[in-house]
């Protein structure tokens, strides 16, 4: 008996929970705030002495993946706060387990920060209770993906561009456009390499804004229908010249270096493992899409003040240098050029340079009500954009 | 018997071929664990120790070694006791639906690990609203290797006459000692054999694994996954690799020499 | 002396234990130790395994809210109706079993001479030998073995530099997850030869049966349940991988693939169900169409 009621009770639960996120989802969709809201926090105790964070694989090492990446035992001995770290592959498995609760403090990237804010799950940020916030970049502070209504929901974590990596054998000046691996494709048939992501059709998006610019595209995580399916019919005609979508580090290393590939998507990571008489990697003239992870504190923390130490930490020069360059990205503040271990760090990153962040469309969650302002029409969402990037690759 | 010189000849080399195709990867895996480039790109570039060394101290690797090795051994047990029960239960008995119980055995090894991975995924987080974590990654391994120790223990009880067990039980043996002392000594070998592929079968699992372990918990297979495409990792993971295979010559031969004597000795 | 003490010797009664007690009870009642045998395994397998399924195949007929990812109870045929007429589901499930096919071909060819080799042809020691150096590959990492494969096939690699590489595609990805599933397959044939008496094919050939009629006619028939069973491993293995085609397939999808991408990146868990339904439906058909011969039993 006991057996056949616990699903229906599940069920029950189940049905109240995905009402109760419909309704939030509604009430943000039409404009007003949700009323999840809370207050920030107004200032800081004694340290609890833990902390609880959630992040990508590579945020929070304490060197037992690698001796040398250690972040975490310097921030326990300088604050008091024992760090328990869990780490998440995707930013939905990032999102359920914030609604089960337990967690202080969560890295999340631009197609999960919106999210959490919208549904309550994160607080807002005292910004004088963190006192290396100052020295952040400035271009980094109060973007969409990490602020609403002009109040700051969290610390950046590190910043990066991706960039079009080509063969130098191949290229005798370095591109300057998007081109090669989408109109010009042809001219490398079966030798172009792309990200296997749905997020990619944004790049798709930022070479149409410049070379269709009769869709009317303003930014590409906002698509409507037409706009998409111009991104997707690009995408379509690349494919046949596309020698595989890398995912991983290591299979777009693998490309370059065996000359399966000559031009593509590529990673300043990757590009500091090859040989740059041989390579080159530019952001080329339309821009390019890129990421900037933020560091946010959970609205049921039990550790606020641990959790405020960890959000300073990570922009301190310390703090970001080290996370930053172990994960091979720009940290978040200048300071850090000089605690890095390379002292070409910052070079190598374009870190602090205005001008190269600018051009970057940092990756947010495409969502149906259009973050470039328009209200007549209706976006697309990230679930067409997974639905359509499975058509893309067939 | 007898069977055609030219066959035998014939049959050897066909073997020596398969053999080559089994081991020449391996060995890419070996010269890979010493090669000093990161990308495990071929030709190998230059020889390297620094990946064996610093496997050996990889925490990470090590401890993603030790969860492996629970979950395997707590889901074998599972499935030997499970298995066991449904094989004598299938041997000794003639019932309605007895054709259902085989498949519904079969099942969770014959439909694809992704199917198994999201259907528990689904049941334990929504239905059950447990989190994931060691328990739920053993629940799911002993599901899929029960199958492996029923076979085993069912084939070797097709092959056992009923007369020892019979004379036993004659002899005034309840029936607990007569499993004990007659029919347990004849299955041992089936489900050592059982076992081993169970444990094999856990240890390298990494589907079902990937769905029902959450982020707590990191088999050896999911670390790989996650450290394979990290930069300096890649070859430490072919390092692991090799160590493993190396190491798995002890219980495999073991086995196959326990299971053989037994085979001859009793079946 | 041996036979007149027999007839003497008067065994002991034996003690009257609790264990005894329940012994002859259920000797008496045999529909309860058959319930006691199975009642754990039938319930490990219903409860878990069964309802787990059966719970999947309700969700499929749900949807989700596109924002938040949660699964909205409302009951739809959009799921279905998406995977059964669009065109990229049909093309995958194609191509998948293509390759799941030829997997199983592949593999089957290769096991069945290594394993009549192994049972009828080789000595206990080299047999023994054979066996460890069939079941050690299983060892090594599933993921290593592919980024091995991965390494062999790509320009410059091993085969290239032969001039006889297939490249990153599905020749490659049948021949890795051949590679990979093979031990799978070998061990059920070769246990499958084992089983076969020696003196049944003898009497085949003094009936006059010729070697190579002796092996249609006799052997093979003999072995089939077994064939059959290490199809299923490498025919299901196959069908859900997701992980090996993503290493040496280019940018080939299988059904495997657009699973994972509708749960995993997609986070929907209704449309990654109905798309579950595909394999599920093939493999139910293949174990329905193999059960009469036995194979189910020879895992």
């Amino acid at each position: 008996m006991k057996l056949r009621t616990r699903p229906r009770v599940g069920a029950a639960v189940a049905a109240a929970l995905a009402l109760a996120l419909g309704l939030s989802a509604c009430g943000t969709a039409s404009g007003g705030g949700s009323d999840a809201e809370t207050e920030e926090l107004k200032e800081l105790g004694d340290p609890e002495g833990e902390v609880s964070l959630l992040a990508w694989p590579g945020y929070v090492e304490d060197g037992s993946n690698d001796p040398e990446a250690d972040w975490v035992t310097p921030f326990e001995k300088e604050t008091g706060c024992k760090v328990n770290a869990q780490t998440y592959g995707t930013s939905d498995e990032a999102f359920n387990l914030m609604k089960q609760g337990g967690i202080d403090v969560v890295a999340a990237s631009g197609d999960l920060s919106l999210r959490l804010i919208a549904a309550g799950d994160v607080q807002p940020i005292n910004n004088d209770l963190v006192p290396n916030y100052e020295n952040v970049y400035d271009f980094l502070k109060n973007r969409d993906w990490n602020s609403k209504d002009g109040k700051n929901y969290g610390v950046p974590h590190g910043y990066g561009a991706n960039l079009l990596m080509y063969n130098k054998k191949e290229f005798d000046k370095a591109p300057t456009s998007w081109d090669v691996v989408f109109d010009k494709s042809d001219e490398h048939k079966g030798k172009i390499t792309a990200y296997d992501s749905p997020i990619y059709i944004a790049d798709a998006a930022v070479y149409l804004m410049k070379h269709q610019p009769d869709l009317g595209i303003k930014n590409p995580y906002s698509l409507d229908e037409k706009q998409l399916d111009a991104a997707v019919e690009l995408l379509k005609k690349q494919k046949p010249n596309v020698a595989e979508y890398w995912s991983d580090y290591l299979k777009s290393l693998q490309g370059f270096e065996n000359g399966s590939v000559v031009a593509g998507t590529g990673w300043q990571v990757t590009m500091n493992e090859l040989d740059p008489k041989k390579f080159g990697a530019v952001v080329p003239d339309e821009g390019t899409t890129g990421w900037s992870d933020t560091w946010m504190v959970s609205s049921d923390s039990e550790h606020p003040t641990c959790s405020y130490k960890w959000l300073d930490y990570m922009a301190s020069p310390k703090g970001s240098a080290a996370a930053t360059e172990y994960f091979g990205e720009a940290p978040n503040n200048p300071g850090a050029c000089e605690e890095a271990k390379d002292p070409k760090f910052c070079d190598t990153y374009h870190a602090g340079d205005e001008k190269y962040a600018e051009g970057i469309w940092y990756w947010t969650t495409p969502v149906t009500e259009c973050l470039d302002g328009r209200s007549d029409v209706k976006c697309t969402d990230y679930s067409a954009w997974t639905k359509a990037w499975q058509q893309i690759k067939g | 018997m007898r069977i055609p010189t030219p066959v035998k000849a014939v049959l050897s080399v066909i073997v020596c071929a398969v053999l080559a195709f089994v081991y020449i990867p391996l060995i890419i895996v070996v010269i890979s664990s010493f090669n000093a480039s990161q990308s495990l790109g071929w030709p190998p570039q230059s020889f390297t120790f620094e990946w064996w060394v610093r496997a050996f101290s990889d925490k990470g690797a090590l401890s993603a070694l030790g969860t492996s090795l629970i979950v395997a051994a707590c889901a074998t047990l599972i499935a030997l006791v499970l298995g066991t029960l449904a094989s004598l239960a299938l041997d000794r008995f003639e019932f309605f639906g007895k054709e259902a119980v085989n498949l519904l055995i079969v099942l969770p090894i014959a439909l694809p690990g992704i199917i198994t991975g999201i259907a528990l995924n689904n049941a334990f987080t929504t239905m059950l609203g447990w989190r994931l974590g060691l328990l739920t990654v053993i629940t799911a391994h002993a599901t899929f290797c029960i199958v492996t120790i029923y076979n085993n223990v069912f084939a070797r009880m097709r092959r056992m006459s009923g007369n020892l067990r019979d004379a036993a039980m004659d002899l005034g043996a309840d029936s607990f000692t007569t499993f004990r002392l007659v029919t347990f000594p004849q299955l041992r070998s089936a489900l050592l054999a059982g076992g081993l592929l169970a444990f094999g079968l856990s240890f390298d699992e990494i589907i079902v694994t990937q769905f029902t372990a959450g982020t707590g918990v990191q088999t050896l297979p999911i670390w790989i996954f996650d450290n394979m495409f990290r930069p300096n990792q890649a070859p430490i993971v072919n390092v692991i690799a090799t160590f493993l295979v190396i190491v798995s010559i002890i219980p495999i031969t073991l086995a196959n020499r326990i299971g053989g004597k037994a085979a001859t000795g009793v079946a | 002396m041996s036979h007149a003490s027999r007839t003497k010797v008067r065994l002991p009664a034996p003690p009257v234990t609790a264990s005894r007690r329940l012994s002859s009870f259920f000797g008496k009642h045999r529909r309860l130790s058959l319930t006691a045998l199975l009642a754990a395994p039938l319930a490990w397998l219903v409860l878990i395994y069964i309802i787990s399924l059966l719970l999947l195949l309700v969700t499929a007929f749900w949807s989700t809210d596109s924002f938040t990812g949660q699964v909205v109870q409302e009951w739809t045929l959009g799921n279905f109706g998406a995977v059964f007429t669009e065109a990229l589901y049909r093309a995958v499930t194609v191509r998948t079993l293509i390759i799941a096919v030829s997997v199983t071909v592949i593999d089957v060819v290769i096991a069945l001479p290594v394993g009549y080799f192994m049972s009828k042809v080789a000595g206990p020691r080299l047999r023994g030998a054979l066996v460890v150096a069939f079941l050690m590959p299983l060892w090594a990492a599933y993921l290593v073995k592919a980024y091995a494969w991965r390494t062999i096939v790509s320009p410059h690699g091993l085969l290239d530099s032969l001039g006889i590489s297939p490249g990153l595609g599905l020749v490659a990805t049948i021949i890795t997850m051949s590679y990979i599933w093979l031990p799978y397959v070998v061990m059920p044939v070769y246990t499958g030869f084992e089983r076969i008496p020696d003196n049944l094919i003898e009497a085949a050939g003094d009936l006059g049966a010729k070697g190579w009629k002796t092996f249609t006619a006799v052997i093979i028939p003999l072995v089939w349940p077994s064939v059959i069973a290490g199809s299923i491993f490498s025919f299901s293995l196959t069908l859900g991988d997701y992980i090996a085609v993503q290493i040496v397939g280019g940018s080939q999808q299988l059904l495997g693939t657009l699973i994972y991408a509708n749960v995993g990146t997609g986070g929907n868990m209704p449309l990654a169900a109905a798309t579950a339904f595909i394999p599920i439906a093939v493999i139910v058909i293949y174990l329905t169409a193999v059960r009469r011969t036995g194979a189910l039993k020879n895992l």
